[in-house]
């Protein structure tokens, strides 16, 4: 594999347009699983209440990326990370970081459905629970809310104490986007959340990305291009392990800087 | 195509001739492999027929010979043996599964793993012995404690292993999705893991502990025997196989007939530990794939 130079763009009038504050800044991050090196030298911001969509073809590493921001990598044994990840200024791979802490300001939402074996309820107060946020009417009460966020409330208002998988596979992922919302995280990490999902579910569950955007911080991993364009702000390209190209969504899918990053939103690879 | 025809013909046949030759040997092996089992069934349940009444449940066993009396002390002794065997066996069993498979990929993991699989092939009078030499020895009398406690020792190899094997088969997306919502660890095993896990651990309990209830062996040199109705775990108890056997060893026919519906007791209380075993996996929320 013939290694380019660290392809990082960040255009000169992209940082002029007045952007929200930084949420998150990643800079000079390289991801090894054992030897192997799987991310290299990525940096980029994430500014707060974006979406931030990250594309790419299959193993360039963009999933990857997203589990560093959560630092869910940890559960892989034999890893290692250097470069630095600031989370509102702090880095989280720094020594006083508490992981358990962190996880809880860093929600994600996963490919699959994930419904722990329980009733809906009890899905959505787990967190709540073992954080110790709410408990009795007050913890009812964010498990509404929760649900409402997650445009899920008015579906299984009375069901709430039926197993969480007898939902459809899009209601069991707005589930499990209502049980992130639930310990109220900053940023939501999304990845791939719609690929299992069939094209209405999908539409719904974009349309609650857009309307999280007013309270949260977005990272979305996506396969699906037309995805990203549809409800992104900023989009980055990833390609072999290296983020090619980081731009705004409109910029990127219609004037990419790099060639590699026009093949592939034009369909030409990947 | 049609020069094909004859040859393919005659391989229909041939396949036709081996599907129902194989399908007569798997119906002729299956039948074989349940006779002893029905036959088992079938003889404790009529030998046992004539013993078999109220009194035989409520009474204390009368002296050996004579007729009349029930195993009352063996059955109680039988139940609080198997609950000490469980106090003793299940935690250390369970624990230690959910150890192998959460953190079992190190050498001292293989070690336990090892050691439990030796544990398990260990003969039951070995365990009696081990038991007799580190608790009788010392309190100088055979005592239900010591029972219990032989009995629990041979569940733990097997509940760490089913144990294992089940906790493995919970999803790692399952423990992702809790540990992204800021559960520690621990917290996510014994919340999320262990609730996905649970059908399958109870049935492997209930399994290890039908399989101890009838354990005659070790009890031999722990729980002894009594003819006294006891429910003190210091004293020497009587349970269900000891007294199948005394009296099956004994020379009364009316003492064979006790022994029989001895057997039959103990036969149907596996059968119903069995039936637990299946009801619990089968009411539990299925392990999500």
């Amino acid at each position: 594999m013939t290694i380019t130079q660290p392809a990082v763009v960040l255009p000169r009038e992209y940082e002029k347009i007045s952007m929200p504050p930084l949420k998150m800044q990643i800079d000079g991050l390289d991801f090894y699983y054992g030897r192997k090196q799987v991310l290299r030298n990525v940096s980029l911001p994430i500014h707060e209440r974006r979406i931030t969509a990250l594309i790419g073809p299959s193993g360039c590493g963009k999933s990857t990326f997203l589990r560093t921001l959560n630092r869910m990598n940890d559960v892989i044994g034999d890893t290692h990370v250097t470069g630095s990840i600031l989370l509102d200024g702090e880095d989280i791979y720094g020594p006083d970081i508490d992981v358990v802490a962190l996880r809880r300001r860093v929600g994600m939402v996963f490919q699959r459905p994930t419904p722990f074996p329980m009733s809906i309820f009890d899905n959505v107060a787990y967190g709540p629970r073992i954080n110790g946020l709410a408990r009795g009417s007050e913890l009812a009460a964010l498990v509404e809310h929760s649900l409402q966020r997650a445009a899920l409330w008015d579906e299984v208002k009375d069901l709430l104490y039926q197993p969480g998988t007898s939902l459809s596979g899009g209601q069991q992922q707005r589930l499990c986007i209502a049980r992130v919302l639930a310990v109220q995280p900053e940023v939501v990490l999304m990845d791939e959340p719609c690929s299992a999902l069939d094209p209405i579910s999908t539409a719904s569950i974009e349309e609650l990305m857009m309307a999280l955007k007013e309270n949260y911080t977005i990272v979305i991993v996506t396969h699906n291009m037309q995805q990203a364009a549809r409800v992104s702000d900023e989009t980055g390209f990833f390609l072999l392990g290296e983020l090619i190209e980081f731009d705004q969504s409109t910029k990127i899918f219609t004037d990419p800087r790099d060639k590699r990053t026009e093949d592939y939103i034009t369909g030409r690879f990947g | 195509m049609t020069s094909r025809t004859s040859p393919s013909r005659w391989w229909h046949y041939k396949r036709r001739f081996a599907n129902i030759l194989m399908w007569v040997v798997a119906i002729l092996a299956t039948l074989i492999a349940v006779t002893p089992l029905v036959l088992v069934m079938y003889h404790v349940t009529v030998q046992a027929l004539p013993a078999l009444n109220w009194g035989f449940f409520t009474q204390m066993p009368k002296p050996i010979g004579e007729a009349g009396g029930g195993m009352l002390n063996a059955i109680v002794g039988t139940l609080i043996l198997i609950g000490l065997a469980g106090l003793f066996g299940l935690p250390f069993g369970i624990l230690g599964g959910i150890y192998l498979a959460e953190f079992g990929n190190n050498r001292p993991a293989n070690v336990i793993r090892f050691t439990a699989d030796v544990l398990a092939s260990v003969p039951s009078i070995v365990v009696g012995i081990l038991v007799y030499s580190l608790i009788v020895a010392h309190t100088k009398t055979f005592s239900a404690l010591a029972g219990g406690f032989a009995l629990g020792m041979m569940m733990i190899p097997t509940v760490t292993r089913t144990t294992e094997e089940i906790v493995r088969m919970v999803p790692v997306s399952q423990r992702e999705a809790a540990l992204s919502l800021g559960a520690s660890q621990v917290t996510t095993i014994f919340t999320v893991v262990m609730s996905a896990a649970r059908g399958g651990v109870i049935t492997g309990a209930l399994l290890a502990i039908a399989r101890v209830a009838g354990e005659t062996a070790p009890l031999m040199f722990t729980a002894g025997t009594s003819s006294f109705f006891s429910v003190n775990i210091k004293q020497p108890i009587a349970s269900l196989p000891m007294e199948i056997f005394l009296r099956a060893t004994a020379p009364y026919d009316v003492g064979h007939a006790q022994a029989w519906a001895g057997a039959f007791v103990l036969v149907v209380l596996v059968l119903i530990l069995s039936i637990a075993a299946r009801y619990a996996t089968r009411g539990r929320l299925r392990i999500v794939r």
